[in-house]
């Protein structure tokens, strides 16, 4: 299937996607479905550069939190409309994955892994010491009650999520066929070998970072007013950090598909599971899976698919 | 003749036009949390520096170890650093055990990186997690006769909340020392991470050497956490602040070398303390940050590295 | 002229000398081989020369220009393209992709050649012919001998279209058929114009190919010369052929 084809069909199934949730009459659907579909796109761009390149990122609500205040800030400064603020929050947090990259990744994969996971606990630091966008008291968002072509305002913002999604996926799906994608695939099988094949392993692992960095923050600058208040913990909120690796580590992480089911799949358990019993319980399932998975699948729910299906001859 | 010193230190403080009492006291602050600093990253010292394990949940052992301390201490009013020691065999056993997972799983596969990141990242994830269903979100702390008092000589203050951790933590680096130098297994260890082929040769297994050796690396967190919890009070999350810490402690040192752990330690700590004491306490976390960041970017082998 | 000229190259790793003060000059069209006993510092020389290690003194020309500080995928563009002494193969890329790899980023990223995909299929599928591997085109590595794996080494190392190739012991564990299969290919690959500096242990495939041979004991050059001459000199043997 093309690519163009591709992004077609993307757009249809979210117009479909829309009205069913419509039809159904119950606001909720629309809440619940925002978080999943913010995971969604939170775990394909983790997985463009953890399961694409082998690079893991630990941080990703750093990247996330980055997007929800710059949208705090210019709510505060100038105020904006949220397509714009999604563009400013992605360049935001393209910037800093550019700059945190350029700084870690001429060394070991590990090495980045931890500078990530540090920059989380700084920029919350950060964070909890700047007034202007509300420090640790937080910050209050007041959001319309209505959008003028969609309606409800919840409604508005699943449809730019959803608009989200369909850009995350087709970003993914056309690096993975692209020269790009065997660029990727070069640094995560061997990247020593990469390099001499001729492969430009920094730079690539660069537009890796950036990419993903930037996706991250689109789907973390509509968050404030999806919340309506934002605080440094749930901005910075454990379940971001999980659900970013566990979601691509269980669908699978070698195509697209892997994070939309791992997204899809798992975040809807939890939706569940938060209304049923608590969260944390919820939380610690997720990490008992990941490590399930980690060792047990290590391709994932795809892997498994494609294993039962293609069973491997010698 | 310290009161002496003092004194003049004080006038010479006062014609700078700095608090000389506060600069020195932040000094000494900083060379007791280094000390303390040591022995949370001296496991890791051995876990990263020597078997290339990017362990990653050792600040949740740690912040366990705390909290096992916190439990005894609170119901049979125990010594902390005591019930560290007792518990060093479980703490062991249990290191030992992670290897063996991590090893049939990923290390045998070759399949370390991702993989054997998102596992430990999964453990410390799970640990935390387990911490808050077990004992929620609020500072736990610990009682014993020496939290409290300090020493004072002439204007230097010595918590000994911090002097006496600072000495256990020097301690246990001293006896891992001796053991890594002067013992069989020791010299094992520091040879695994440089020829194997070798060490198969002397009859000794690799594996079994890195199994005991990341099984040390986890029972140091049995006494870190102690420790951690006589210093400050302690909630799950704290642990997070560590990671970065502890790593950039590592690099900075130079991996595989002990020593270097404990100057790049008392560095750090110092640095720390001073930032501190003149801009707040909310920045130290980026300290360690920022030096990890110059360490990888200028002099990766860090200060005593190989 | 020499197209790889490397003069007084010294790498150490903390206090042990791997390299120290290595001159070597390969022509451009030569068959040279490097022998040496293990631990003489061949991979390291080859890694210095290639750029994925950093050499503290000496300095490497190629093709009449400084590689000082050259990116590793910079120096293979410019056309120096090496295999690896234990085979990396791509492990999630099938055989024809891995040798896709080179053609995408080598020879399509040089400012003289912009191949179609249609063409980059037909190259992968002649370098498979080549080497023996056709029928393995759409397999993963893992599927592979060793054997394979080794020619699938070579193969995408060929793929880059170099000027110079150094094949770093691309013969161990072949039988005797194999390494002269190796070997003649080898040969029609410098008659095409390749000069070739060959890695190995295997005494008869580097006699029959080599025209020049050094030689590498404890980091230092201690034979550079006709291959006849060099089997020949004391030193040598003592150091190495001997025991």
């Amino acid at each position: 299937m093309r690519n163009f084809v591709f992004l077609l069909v993307c757009v249809a199934v979210a117009i479909v996607v829309f009205f069913a949730a419509r039809m159904l009459h119950n606001d909720y659907i629309f809440f619940a479905g925002y978080t999943v579909l913010q995971f969604i796109v939170l775990a394909t761009a983790w997985n463009i550069l953890g399961g694409y390149t082998g690079y893991v990122n630990f941080g990703s609500a750093a990247f996330f939190a980055m997007g929800a205040y710059a949208t705090v800030f210019f709510h505060k400064l100038y105020p904006q409309p949220i397509p714009v603020l999604i563009v400013i929050g992605g360049i935001v947090s393209g910037i800093v994955g550019f700059g945190m990259g350029y700084l870690t990744l001429r060394l070991r994969g590990a090495f980045f892994a931890i500078a990530t996971l540090a920059l989380a606990v700084v920029l919350q630091t950060f964070v909890v010491n700047w007034d202007y966008v509300g420090g640790s008291r937080g910050a209050y968002i007041i959001r319309p009650n209505e959008n003028a072509l969609v309606g409800p305002y919840i409604q508005y913002l699943f449809v730019l999520m959803l608009a989200l999604v369909v850009i995350a996926l087709v970003c993914a799906r056309v690096i993975e066929r692209s020269q790009l994608g065997y660029g990727f695939a070069t640094i995560r099988d061997d990247e020593l070998a990469a390099e001499a094949c001729g492969v430009p392993t920094l730079r690539l692992k660069l537009i890796a970072t950036t990419l993903s960095g930037a996706l991250m923050g689109m789907a973390g600058a509509p968050f404030p007013y999806y919340i309506g208040y934002l605080q440094p913990s749930s901005a910075f909120g454990l379940e971001y950090a999980v659900n970013s690796i566990a979601m691509p580590m269980i669908g699978g992480t070698t195509s697209w598909v892997g994070p939309l089911i791992g997204a899809i799949l798992l975040g809807s358990l939890q939706q569940i599971a938060t209304v049923t019993i608590s969260s944390a319980v919820n939380l610690l399932i997720v990490g008992l899976l990941l490590i399930a998975f980690v060792i047990v699948a290590p391709n994932g729910i795809v892997g498994l698919v494609q294993d039962t299906l293609r069973p491997r001859a010698k | 003749m310290l009161r002496k010193a003092s004194s003049l230190g004080s006038a010479w403080g006062e014609c700078v036009g700095l608090s000389f009492d506060l600069l020195i006291n932040a000094l000494i602050a900083g060379i007791l949390l280094g000390g303390f600093y040591t022995a949370v990253t001296i496991g890791v010292s051995i876990s990263f520096g020597i078997l290339d394990i990017v362990n990653i949940a050792h600040p949740a052992f740690i912040i366990l170890g705390s909290y096992i301390a916190y439990i005894i201490n609170i119901n049979f009013g125990v010594d902390p650093i005591v019930i560290s020691i007792v518990m060093l065999p479980a703490f062991y056993l249990l290191g030992a055990g992670i290897y063996q997972i991590y090893y049939e799983a990923f290390e045998r596969r070759g399949q370390e990186s991702l993989r054997g990141l998102s596992f430990f990242f999964g453990l410390l994830f799970v640990t935390e997690v387990t911490l808050i269903l077990v004992f929620g979100v609020d500072y736990r702390y610990v009682e014993a006769s020496y939290i409290g008092p300090s020493w004072r000589i002439g204007v230097m203050d010595f918590p000994l909340r911090m002097l006496v951790p600072c000495v256990a933590a020097l301690a246990l680096f001293v006896a891992l020392q001796l053991f890594l130098s002067r013992t069989f297994i020791g010299r094992a260890i520091s040879a695994v991470a440089q020829d194997q082929l070798a060490l198969r040769l002397m009859a000794a297994s690799p594996t079994r050497i890195k199994r005991i050796a990341f099984g040390i690396s986890i029972a140091t967190t049995a006494v870190a956490g102690a420790l951690l919890i006589i210093i400050q009070p302690v909630e799950p999350s704290v642990g997070r602040e560590y990671i970065g810490r502890v790593f950039a402690i590592c690099v900075f040192g130079g991996l595989g070398s002990l020593p270097g752990t404990v100057i790049g330690a008392m560095l750090i700590g110092i640095v720390e303390s001073f930032t501190a004491t003149f801009y707040g306490p909310s920045w130290a976390p980026a300290v360690a940050f920022g030096v990890l960041l110059l360490t990888l970017a200028f002099r990766p082998a860090g200060l005593l590295g190989r | 002229m020499a197209l790889l000229e490397v003069t007084g190259l010294s790498k150490r790793f903390g206090g042990f000398v791997a390299l120290d003060g290595i001159d070597l000059s390969v022509l451009e069209g030569e068959r040279v081989g490097l022998i040496g006993p293990n631990g003489s510092g061949k991979s390291t020389l080859v890694n210095c020369i290639c750029g994925t290690l950093a050499n503290e003194t000496g300095s490497v020309r190629f093709d009449g220009q400084r590689m000082d500080g050259l990116l590793t995928h910079e120096r293979t563009r410019r056309g120096m393209a090496r295999s690896f002494q234990l085979p990396r193969p791509f492990v999630t890329l099938t055989v024809a992709d891995n040798l896709r790899v080179p053609l995408l980023y080598t020879v399509n990223a040089r400012a003289s050649s912009s191949l179609k995909s249609a063409d980059i299929h037909t190259r992968c599928a002649e370098l498979l012919q080549l080497v023996g591997l056709a029928e393995k085109a759409a397999k993963l590595p893992r599927d592979l001998t060793q054997v394979e794996m080794r020619k699938l080494e070579l193969a995408r190392a060929m793929a880059a279209e170099p000027k110079l190739l150094i094949a770093d012991e691309s013969m161990a564990g072949l039988s005797q058929s194999e390494v002269d299969d190796i070997v003649a290919l080898l040969i029609r690959l410098n008659e095409r114009g390749i000069t070739i500096l060959l890695i190995e242990h295997i005494m008869r495939a580097v006699m029959r190919f080599s025209q020049r041979l050094v030689v590498l004991v404890s980091g230092r050059k201690i034979a550079d010369g006709l291959p006849d001459a060099v089997i020949r000199d004391a030193e040598v043997e003592k150091a190495y052929l001997g025991q």
